[in-house]
């Protein structure tokens, strides 16, 4: 999963056989996102110019201030466009609109720039109804698919994270009046590590597909509300085990792990503004901390009042 | 992308309708499609659909537009990260986009 192995070389492309009247597309040089572009103008003769946006896509690099007008006019140069067609137009993405101004871009190199749509399956009609994109082409989506996608990204992401908490955990759970032992490590070092698992599963998983069906506008809140069940199902199942005091620490820990996952996911959505993420973090993130150290101290509590 | 809002009137975005000249850039941008052109003048028709993009401000010929000009998307981890490495005088680390 390393991101250099997702980078396209800068510069100028050919679809199928384009001339000096064939459209220049403009796109960034993350790996999947050239190859979801060619895929879709399958059959056109084209030109893609690819901009350095170091293997990050489209919107995330122009909200990073990679995909600029400085950039599109340095690979305009570069790939000495002038002489290669006769026109003087360039096709940006929508979503590159944060970092590119298309004023700006004709000034600094002689090409005028045209906000094609969204997505590039809608690229074909946008040039056969004579580069007009309707409403549909220009707004954000977040389908359940586009949302689906993102989840095995975030669960690799969360592994190494999370082995390393749960062997701590297993260490903790160990202690009790006797210091340290093994039998009382592993069965609740277990249990443990399985509340934390449903909590991380209800975080990343649930919180993602469910996301508009879930009340409530901060993310912190939703996953907590959704992260509330497993903290219920870890006192019913396992207070006869572990005694209410350990137990009401691994709810803690559930609730405030989905909680803080789903916090995470304003990074992956199209709709949270900067301004609200940092408003909802301010609460969340210390009302997470405090419920993970309460639960921390329960659960260390937990073998001696048993 | 109606059924999804986030918290109401977070978002820092300015409209000057006195400087507008009524290009329709921000209209064409918006991926909320949150301007509309009314009698050559834009007019924010959902403020709270913003997301910050900065796509609109952008791209205003005459400076019209403000969106909160910090650098960074709507993204708590990389929020969490800026906040780290101000505490630890590190370089904060790019966004992995």
């Amino acid at each position: 999963m390393r991101r250099d192995n997702y980078l396209i070389t800068p510069g100028l492309y050919c679809v199928g056989r384009p001339t000096g009247d064939s459209s220049i597309l403009v796109t960034a040089n993350y790996k999947l996102t050239f190859d979801l572009l060619r895929q879709e103008l399958e059959g056109l003769d084209m030109w893609i110019l690819v901009v350095d946006t170091r293997g990050i896509n489209v919107w995330c690099a122009a909200g990073k201030g990679t995909f600029s007008t400085a950039e599109i006019a340095y690979q305009v140069q570069r790939a000495r466009l002038m002489a290669v067609v006769e026109h003087r137009e360039l096709i940006l993405p929508q979503c590159s609109a944060p970092g590119v101004s298309a004023l700006q871009l004709n000034k600094a190199c002689g090409f005028t720039g045209i906000f094609g749509p969204i997505r590039a399956r809608d690229i074909r009609s946008f040039l056969a109804s004579g580069r007009k994109a309707d409403e549909a082409m220009r707004s954000i989506t977040f389908t359940l698919k586009e949302r689906a996608v993102l989840i095995p990204v975030e669960l690799f992401l969360l592994m190494k994270p999370l082995i390393l908490i749960l062997t701590v955990l297993l260490l903790l759970s160990g202690i009790g009046p006797d210091i340290w032992s093994l039998d009382r490590a592993l069965p609740r070092g277990g249990m443990a590590a399985l509340v934390i698992m449903l909590g991380v599963l209800v975080g990343v998983v649930l919180v993602p597909l469910l996301l508009p069906c879930i009340p409530g506008r901060q993310f912190w809140l939703k996953g907590l509300l959704l992260g509330t069940p497993v903290g219920i199902f870890a006192v019913l199942r396992f207070w006869p085990l572990v005694g209410w005091t350990a137990v009401i620490g691994m709810a803690l820990w559930a609730m405030s792990v989905s909680s803080y996952l789903a916090m995470n996911f304003t990074g992956s959505t199209p709709y949270t503004s900067l301004s609200g993420v940092e408003l909802e973090i301010r609460k969340g993130l210390a009302i997470q901390l405090i419920a993970a150290m309460l639960g921390l101290c329960c659960w260390l509590a937990g073998p001696f009042l048993l | 992308m109606k059924q999804f809002r986030y918290i109401d009137g977070a978002a820092i975005l300015k409209l000057d309708q006195a400087a507008c000249i009524g290009c329709g850039m921000c209209e064409i941008v918006c991926p909320h499609r949150i301007f509309q052109c009314i009698d050559n003048k834009a007019t924010i028709v959902d403020y709270d659909a913003c997301m910050e993009c900065g796509a609109c401000a952008r791209n205003c010929p005459v400076g019209a537009i403000f969106v909160n000009p910090d650098d960074g998307c709507g993204c708590a981890r990389y929020i969490l990260n800026s906040w780290l490495a101000k505490i630890f005088r590190t370089k904060l680390s790019p966004c992995g986009g």
